[in-house]
């Protein structure tokens, strides 16, 4: 085909009479932050990591209200208890029980548990996980002995205290005993007739030397209550245990006081008007780890913001200031910055601590030791950003309409950095939270008579007990964990999203 | 190179004495802790801190402390937990610990991480590529003393493999050492695991698709060639100086982990001096911190310049 000679009337206008028009944008105008959000729930992990991220939040800010216990109540006898719900407990599926394993039992001390599963009516063995066999030689004879691991409720199994009370207050307890049924004073036992045991209170029956139970042909125990009424308190009229014959005695006369065997159990029931319940049991200071978890969580996230928002404010004015101005300002400025940061923060914390702890309390000096080194970060970031964008033909532009360094500063060119500095400021809290953990468990920072406790001092609570009381420090390890986790995933997501040039690059 | 080399050393040696100075007036505006009357110890104590100046400007005092340490290397004495004995010397007997706990630990994780990059680099975008970034991530966030916890909680306490602390004593080299220091180890290892195996596949990942790969490629080479002569060479210009930054951060251990494990090394020195306000080794412990820090990037940032031609020609600019 000859495309050079096109006769003229193959040739026919598009368009001759109507107008022609741009046609209307059919999509919507997205703005810069709707975009990165749009890119950030594309991100699977980081939209799971903020889910859990918000359920700690509510955790940390909810559990302390939720919790029947207050940070400030520390319990004197239930320290470093399992974790214990009542009510799940006696469904007897295994879980917040109480249960600690008590290992090597011989049969002395299957009767003591026995004594007070009889007793009380709480039997404290859940179940045994282990038995394990021996030979002993007894008068040249070969006697077989078994030794038993138990799993013990905890709670159960401190069974009966001697408390010394006014006489008020026993007459109070009576009244309530009469009141609601629940046994709290259990008769009195005298030591003389207990071979002298004076730190087991738990013992009502007829022992030997050693303090084993000394049972009857049957394999029952003998009580050994006291019947003597001339050492008795004042006169007990409420429940008695079955088999009381009417001359047991119930309160032992001190001068001006009685003494009793006191269910401790019960006992708790009648101070705080509920039975003892930890979901995550109790720490070295009787607090409940529930509520601690969320006091400590609460205080860390208060103290991170506070401590990112100032170092956020310092370090993009010093960035600024580094970056627009350059040459010897900046070169004067960063030396400074290179000696700051030069000190170690465990000398930084220190130094604060000796010094200002006293005159303006610890929180401050703590927050000064972050404030110090902390926002050196921020500033060697916004001055980057300045660098890039000082030179640029708009700054130009709005130097030459007149606009003041200031404005430059802070209206032209610092909102072109402001999703690299949102960013980073998202990947600064979980670090400052490290940080404060490190030093509250170091134990250089001691915070507990300020927030009542933090992470960290549970954690090192827990640490000294970890064979014994596993959960106290594993349940401040879990939750520290996961808001590391999800902090550092929700702060990748988005830097992802802000900057989606360096998708992937560091994670 | 050695113009750049110099200035760099002059100018850590001024940052770290500016530092020194700081602390060193801060410690001694510090009241004084009360020594025990009537001690043999105390007189002579109160007689060195008049020898020391303690009364003087602290900038005098500052010169007696330089000069003491240049002239005689000393430090001080212990004023409170070894009551009379050379903090230099007390210092010696713990730096030992704490090296080797480090040092077994850098041995065999920096070759491990390393290649856990590099895997995961080169099978990017693939079910293993996944599996590491996300152990590594999640590696990276949880803080040492959780591993530390695990680490103690299931091999020492429930399996009965280690100890539960430390072995005291100094036979450094022993069987039955070097198996008290495994849970240690094993605590410290995860964080540089995974903080190598991060660097080494963000870096070999971009190298793996910059385009002299492709000309490598194109010219003829395997990729098992160029991904060895090539990108692996490129990748370890930010690797390298990461690895030295961290040999030299091996002295400084880490303060919770010597803890829990109770290691007899620095950090417990520190802390000790800390909780019992023992000044003098509390001034040393700064010192030493500070000068690892100092000293570790100072490497990086030479090292980075006899590695990569690039950078050492920048700094002439």
């Amino acid at each position: 085909m000859n495309y050079e000679h096109i006769p003229a009337e193959k040739f026919r206008f598009v368009q001759e009479n109507e107008i022609l028009r741009d046609k209307e944008l059919q999509t919507k105008s997205r703005s810069f932050f709707a975009d990165a959000m749009l890119r950030f729930s594309k991100n699977k992990s980081s939209v799971i990591a903020t889910w859990i991220l918000l359920f700690l939040l509510l955790y940390a800010f909810i559990a302390p209200i939720l919790s029947p216990y207050s940070i400030w109540e520390q319990d004197k006898i239930l320290v470093n208890y399992a974790p214990y719900v009542p009510e799940v407990a006696r469904m007897g599926i295994g879980i917040l029980d109480g249960a600690s394993v008590y290992t090597s039992q011989n049969d002395a001390s299957m009767n003591y548990w026995k004594g007070i599963a009889q007793e009380t009516g709480m039997d404290p063995v859940i179940g045994v996980v282990g038995t394990h066999e021996s030979t002993v030689k007894v008068r040249g004879q070969d006697v077989v002995r078994y030794t038993y691991d138990l799993e013990v409720n905890s709670y159960y199994a401190l069974g009966i205290l001697y408390r010394t009370l006014s006489y008020d207050e026993y007459e109070a307890i009576q009244n309530w005993q009469n009141e609601t049924g629940i046994q709290v004073i259990y008769p009195y036992v005298e030591q003389s007739d207990i071979q002298g045991i004076s730190d087991r209170p738990n013992i009502w029956y007829q022992v030997d030397g050693k303090g084993s139970a000394v049972t009857d042909a049957d394999g029952n125990l003998i009580p050994m209550y006291s019947t003597r009424e001339e050492i008795a308190g004042p006169e007990y009229h409420s429940i008695r245990i079955p088999g009381d014959p009417g001359n047991y005695i119930y309160a032992y006369s001190k001068s001006g006081a009685v003494q009793c065997r006191v269910l401790y159990y019960n006992y708790y029931i009648y101070m705080n008007g509920h039975e003892p319940s930890f979901l995550m049991g109790t720490n070295a200071m009787g607090q409940d780890i529930f509520c601690g978890i969320g006091v400590g969580a609460r205080f860390s996230l208060l103290f991170a913001l506070l401590v990112s928002a100032i170092n956020l404010t310092i370090g993009a004015v010093y960035g600024a200031v580094q970056g627009y101005y350059g040459g010897w300002v900046d070169m004067t400025l960063d030396r400074i910055a290179d000696v700051l940061s030069g000190v170690p923060f465990v000398v930084v914390t220190t130094l604060f601590q000796l010094h200002l702890a006293k005159k303006v309390g610890v929180v401050p000096s703590f927050l000064f030791a972050f404030v110090l080194t902390g926002w050196i970060g921020m500033a060697a970031l916004t001055r980057r950003q300045f660098y890039r964008f000082k030179g640029q033909e708009f700054i130009l532009a709005a130097r030459t309409l007149g606009a003041s360094d200031s404005r430059l500063m802070f209206k032209h060119i610092f909102p072109n950095g402001i999703g690299s500095i949102i960013t980073s400021c998202a990947l600064v809290i979980p670090g400052v939270i490290s940080s404060e953990t490190s030093m509250t468990y170091l134990g250089i920072v001691d915070l507990s008579s300020f927030a009542g406790t933090t992470i960290g001092t549970l954690l090192s609570q827990g640490n000294a007990v970890v064979t014994t009381s596993p959960h106290a420090i594993l349940f401040p390890s879990i939750f520290l964990g996961l808001l590391m986790i999800c902090f550092n995933l929700f702060g990748n997501g988005l830097r992802d999203a802000f900057n989606p040039t360096t998708r992937g690059e560091e994670d | 190179m050695v113009k750049y080399t110099i200035q760099r050393v002059v100018y850590m040696f001024c940052v770290f004495m500016i530092i020194t100075l700081m602390c060193f007036v801060l410690i001694r505006m510090l009241p004084l802790p009360a020594l025990a009357p009537n001690d043999p110890h105390t007189t002579i104590l109160e007689l060195r801190r008049e020898s020391l100046g303690y009364n003087k400007p602290y900038l005098v005092q500052f010169g007696i402390f330089l000069k003491n340490i240049v002239t005689k290397w000393d430090w001080g004495v212990s004023e409170k937990l070894y009551i009379g004995r050379d903090v230099w010397q007390v210092f010696l007997e713990k730096l030992p610990a704490t090296m080797i706990v480090n040092l077994y630990s850098i041995l065999w994780t920096i070759p491990v991480g390393i290649a856990l990059g590099i895997l995961a680099a080169l099978k990017k975008n693939t079910w293993v590529d996944y599996t590491i970034s996300t152990l590594t991530m999640v590696v990276i966030s949880v803080p040492s003393f959780v591993y530390a916890f695990l680490v103690q909680y299931i091999f020492c306490f429930k399996l009965r493999w280690f100890p539960f602390l430390m072995k005291g004593g100094t036979d450094y080299f022993s069987l039955e050492m070097f198996r008290s220091i495994i849970p240690p180890v094993l605590s410290l290892s995860f964080g540089v695991i995974a903080g190598f195996c991060r660097t080494t596949r963000a870096e070999l990942t971009e190298v793996l698709t910059s385009e002299f790969m492709l000309l490598a490629r194109t010219k003829g080479l395997t990729k098992a060639q160029a991904t060895v002569r090539h990108a692996l060479r490129n990748c370890f210009v930010v690797v390298v100086p990461g690895i030295f930054g961290e040999f030299i951060g091996i002295i400084g251990g880490s303060l919770i982990i010597e803890r829990i494990f109770s290691i007899p090394g620095v950090g417990g020195l520190t802390l000790n001096a800390i909780n019992g306000l023992d000044y003098n080794i509390f001034m040393l412990s700064t010192c030493f911190y500070t000068a690892i820090g100092l000293v570790a990037s100072l490497v990086v940032d030479i090292s980075y310049g006899f590695i990569d031609p690039r950078i050492r020609m920048g700094s002439k600019k």
